[in-house]
């Protein structure tokens, strides 16, 4: 399996005292997935949170955060994404509109 | 890699460009494009981070509660640009704080209207309407751009800034409508601020020579000229809507080409702003230098803290 570490990660190291970064994922309402909205540098997790909330939730964009150090995401190697995904690419009667169905036949 | 190879990958590169796939952070990408986005976007967000300064000027003096909390909701919003900037160069490679300590050395540029100083309560109306105005100009089309984490920062910005001109044009009729001192206030911030604004669009197109390769790579997707035009054009009647007078003689419309025309930009004042000998621009520096440096305490502090947690919960 080709992967590749998130590029962003090269520069993750903590020189001059820099903080980590961190990938941010908001839920902008019950019933939806969390979504990647960016990131942000923070000392630790709690003021992760707090500083999503405050550079990515100030028009309530969010009703729930998560935050990810960056260096935890891999990530599928895009120079390869043809190769990679290519099983999905070929297989067309995964779909329904492979098949043929009469005219006539209904609810299907 | 060969000189084939790299002419290859730069062939298929143009031509995601051209069918408008965007390009994302792990994409190969040539070394010039990515230079050039990092030098783009780091002034852009330098420009945010700066152009919280004329505004903070005014917050412990806004004339009421209401115009109090307008201008902290606005100069918060700036400081989200710097961070979504910052973060979008920081997925190009570059490294944060080099960022920083480019713009401190004066080795990056951010927006030269940032180096005029704020000397009446009227100067936040003007910059609202003018200097968010031509920002948003600059900034819609950004929305396209072919790097998708710019785009993406772009759309979020360009979201908030409607706010920002709105509250100014606010101030500004509020003024042009007052006693007639208001009045004179509003009309001498216009005085100061158009010419300034109108410069934020950069050099006449012919004088900006990145701008055809930008094009190409639809980093760019409006010539400073049209975009400069495009803000004239809808900022004139407005003016005129609140009983204020453009500082210009020579502006007028022209039936011709539907749009209005104007007198001579001073452009030796904008490039001497641009080098560093504007009003402001010691002290827009000395002010952002100065906050690293008060900060790194606690910078440090909470570094100590986060590893001391670590450790405590291992």
């Amino acid at each position: 399996m080709h992967m590749q570490k998130n590029k962003k990660l090269k520069t993750n190291k903590m020189s001059n005292n820099e903080w980590p970064l961190w990938e941010v994922f908001i839920r902008s309402k019950q019933g939806l997935n969390h979504k990647h909205v960016g990131s942000l540098r923070a000392s630790d997790e709690v003021m992760a949170i707090e500083n999503a909330r405050d550079v990515y939730t100030r028009r309530s964009e969010g009703i729930s955060i998560w935050v990810v150090e960056s260096n935890s995401v891999f990530a599928s190697d895009s120079s390869d994404a043809d190769e990679f995904f290519e099983p999905a690419d070929s297989k067309i009667y995964r779909h329904p509109t492979f098949y043929d169905v009469p005219d006539g036949i209904e609810h299907m | 890699m060969t000189e084939d190879q790299l002419s290859e990958l730069e062939r298929k590169f143009q031509e995601r460009i051209d069918n408008d796939v965007k390009i994302e952070p792990n994409d190969w990408m040539p070394d010039s494009y990515r230079k050039t986005l990092i030098r783009q976007i780091s002034q852009h967000a330098h420009s945010e981070i700066v152009g919280m300064l004329p505004e903070g000027n005014w917050i412990t003096r806004a004339p009421n509660l209401r115009r109090k909390a307008v201008l902290l909701a606005k100069v918060q919003d700036e400081a989200g640009h710097g961070l979504y900037l910052y973060s979008a160069t920081e997925t190009l490679g570059a490294d944060r704080e080099k960022t920083i300590d480019d713009l401190h050395s004066g080795k990056a540029k951010y927006s030269s209207i940032f180096n005029y100083p704020t000397l009446t309560w009227a100067d936040m109306g003007a910059i609202g309407w003018l200097v968010d105005g031509a920002a948003i100009m600059n900034q819609v089309p950004l929305c396209r751009c072919s790097y998708g984490p710019y785009a993406r920062a772009m759309v979020r910005v360009c979201k908030e800034e409607s706010f920002h001109q709105r509250q100014g044009f606010e101030i500004m009729m509020q003024l042009a409508q007052g006693t007639p001192e208001q009045k004179e206030m509003a009309q001498d911030a216009l005085n100061r601020f158009w010419w300034p604004a109108l410069m934020m669009f950069g050099p006449n197109d012919d004088e900006s020579p990145n701008s055809a390769q930008s094009m190409k790579w639809k980093i760019k997707r409006s010539s400073n000229d049209e975009l400069r035009q495009l803000f004239i054009d809808v900022t004139v009647p407005q003016a005129e809507m609140i009983g204020l007078t453009i500082p210009d003689p020579d502006l007028k419309w022209n039936e011709e080409t539907k749009h209005y025309d104007i007198g001579a930009i001073d452009w030796a004042e904008f490039w001497e702003v641009v080098n560093g000998n504007g009003p402001c621009n010691k002290e827009r520096i000395n002010a952002r230098k100065s906050a690293k440096e008060n900060g790194a305490w606690v910078r440090e502090a909470a570094n100590a803290y986060a590893e001391k947690q670590k450790a405590k919960n291992k």
